[in-house]
């Protein structure tokens, strides 16, 4: 649980203490007590919700509980079939992939996976892909073209994982091979930044006509650890970087670097995954059919109009 | 080649300055004439030492006077107005400017390479170590498009620290654009040789740079996914020690070739004979840009 999540928590104890022992007995003034402390927390929840700082909800992004990409498939898709494996070296757990059926349509639906217990968690990597993840993710995307289907991406990682063994494996041209990749696919493509969006590692599936974030979900350059360790030499500045990096779901709308932010229920996706998802479902079914609904050669402009434009330079004299 | 005395070399304070180098790489110590005359390549171990994009050019081309340079009033904004304890981005990027003569991190034009004309994007290491911001992402992005609409094979020579912390996501964006516009290039048929120089990391080498048709490294570069401060604070353990060289990449199977400096316009002249278009016809961009106006 997260430090400012407890005195919410202590509350929600009280009162689920208090429904108990009132039980069958419908006395008007527990009654009156339930209802004043309900309002209680509803208040109290907004009122610190609606203050976040940017490394609250960096530990949002990143709740133990917070629903991840098999979450979100679970809920939003019909007859998932994962597909495993590169066709190279190995399958990576790390990044979850397959065939499923959205609002009555065939996807392909490829994300970074996390893992909730430790056992899970080393499995997965902590949601950390290899290249081999990666290059499973690429060969599902020349899938989707060839049969065209519309791909959604979900991203959930602190970034790509750097050790020696996914150097030696080439993970930078993993990395870039998949953002050319999706730059130039010719089928739809939505990415939904879920949880945590972690540098390169998030964008190597963070290419597409739409990218939308969840309210409490993070995108940055790098991890605030990563970035810590670059600016102050050392990540225990992390905080103070998550507040320089400009990397919540407001401020990147305001950027013009997403196309959407989409709300979490009160108190954060973790706390009711089905309404995190019912949420989503409905942005997502939206754009997706404005976007099957164009010519793909269009499409594939406006996705590289769209990239194109990201960035803020000014002009001064040649020196 | 006439190669200026630069700052980037380490020195013994007990040492005239002007005449001894010491190799970063190795430690061996080099009469400096004799150095430079070897293009600044060591003579004991065969590290390539760093250039600046001058430098490259004249390396490069056949008469670097004939260099056209595009967008060179490109510089960096400041989107996020961001500071660091050593001082602000914008305080960072007029030092920078002040230090290199240059107003981005990459000097971009078009010249001629053994007669054909290319177009030539070189990364300033001085200019915040060749970090890519939005202006550096600009005019990388800007010269895939213009060798596009002249049909010019393109050249690339990377030395970069990655992204650009300062510009935040901004910074990040600038992986996607510019491999976008480097996978539009090759959908056009036109060939992109990237020349890995020391270092290429990160969001450098994870965009643009990997997605090259023909990959050269020079000898000794540091070519790498993950730098060492990062692997630090993402995996709290202490980064491997090993050193990923040129040649260690090259074994790896990522790059295509290892070539030494003296030979690399020859090189790259050759493959690109090998891949460009024979038509290859260049108007002026000068002109070109007056026409577009």
């Amino acid at each position: 649980m997260l430090e400012f999540e407890r005195d919410l928590d202590e509350l929600r104890d009280h009162i689920a203490e208090l429904e108990r022992d009132a039980g069958a007995d419908s006395n008007s003034h527990v009654v009156r007590e339930l209802a004043v402390l309900q309002l209680e927390l509803e208040a109290r929840t907004a009122d610190i919700f609606a203050h976040l700082t940017p490394w609250q909800r960096v530990q949002l992004a990143r709740h133990p509980q917070r629903p991840h990409t098999q979450d979100y498939i679970d809920r939003l898709c019909s007859d998932f079939t994962e597909l495993h494996g590169d066709r190279r070296f190995a399958d990576d757990p790390s990044v979850v992939a397959g065939l499923a059926t959205f609002e009555g349509r065939s996807v392909m639906v490829v994300g970074h996976q996390k893992g909730r217990s430790t056992a899970e968690n080393v499995e997965r990597n902590f949601g950390m892909a290899h290249p081999e993840g990666f290059r499973k993710a690429l060969r599902l995307f020349d899938m989707a073209e060839r049969f065209g289907r519309p791909v959604l991406t979900f991203l959930d990682t602190p970034g790509a994982s750097p050790t020696l063994d996914d150097e030696k494996r080439g993970q930078s041209w993993a990395i870039a091979e998949n953002m050319a990749r999706l730059a130039r696919l010719r089928v739809p493509v939505i990415v939904t930044v879920i949880g945590e969006g972690g540098s390169g590692g998030a964008l190597a599936l963070g290419v597409g006509d739409r990218v939308l974030m969840l309210e409490h979900a993070i995108y940055s350059v790098a991890s605030p650890e990563a970035a810590a360790a670059i600016i102050w030499r050392s990540s225990d500045h992390a905080e103070e970087a998550a507040a320089a990096l400009g990397l919540t779901a407001p401020d990147l709308l305001r950027a013009g670097l997403i196309d959407r932010v989409v709300p979490e229920p009160e108190g954060g996706a973790h706390r009711d995954f089905d309404t995190a998802a019912a949420n989503l479902r409905a942005e997502l079914a939206r754009m997706l059919q404005e976007l099957c609904a164009q010519n793909v050669d269009d499409l594939v402009s406006a996705r590289y109009a769209k990239f194109r434009a990201m960035g803020e330079h000014q002009n001064v004299p040649a020196v | 080649m006439a190669v200026r005395r630069r700052g980037g070399m380490q020195s013994d304070p007990d040492i005239p300055v002007d005449l001894w180098v010491t190799c970063r790489k190795c430690g061996g110590m080099h009469y400096r004439p004799e150095y430079e005359a070897a293009l600044r390549v060591c003579p004991t171990c065969n590290y390539h030492d760093r250039l600046d994009a001058a430098e490259r050019i004249a390396l490069l081309l056949d008469e670097p006077g004939r260099f056209q340079e595009i967008d060179a009033d490109i510089t960096a904004a400041d989107p996020l107005e961001f500071s660091r304890p050593s001082g602000s981005y914008v305080d960072r990027v007029a030092k920078a400017r002040a230090l290199t003569s240059r107003n981005e991190a990459i000097v971009c034009g078009i010249g001629p390479l053994q007669g054909r004309p290319v177009a030539l994007g070189v990364m300033e290491f001085g200019f915040i170590a060749g970090s890519m911001g939005s202006a550096t992402g600009e005019k990388i992005t800007r010269l895939f498009e213009h060798a596009l609409r002249h049909r010019l094979p393109v050249v690339t020579v990377t030395a970069s620290g990655g992204a650009r912390q300062d510009e935040g996501l901004f910074a990040l964006m600038q992986m996607a654009r510019t491999t976008a516009a480097a996978a539009r290039l090759g959908e056009a048929g036109l060939p992109h040789i990237c020349v890995m120089a020391d270092p290429t990391l990160a969001g450098v080498t994870a965009s643009f740079a990997a997605v090259a048709d023909i990959i050269i490294g020079e000898p000794g570069a540091t070519i790498r996914f993950a730098g060492s401060r990062v692997v630090q604070g993402t995996l709290r353990r202490r980064a491997p020690v090993e050193d990923h060289t040129t040649e260690w990449v090259l074994r790896q199977g990522m790059i295509d070739l290892v070539v030494p400096r003296r030979e690399l316009r020859e090189t790259l002249a050759r493959v690109i004979g090998h891949l460009a278009p024979a038509h290859v016809t260049a108007p002026a961009p000068m002109a070109a840009r007056a026409a577009r106006v």
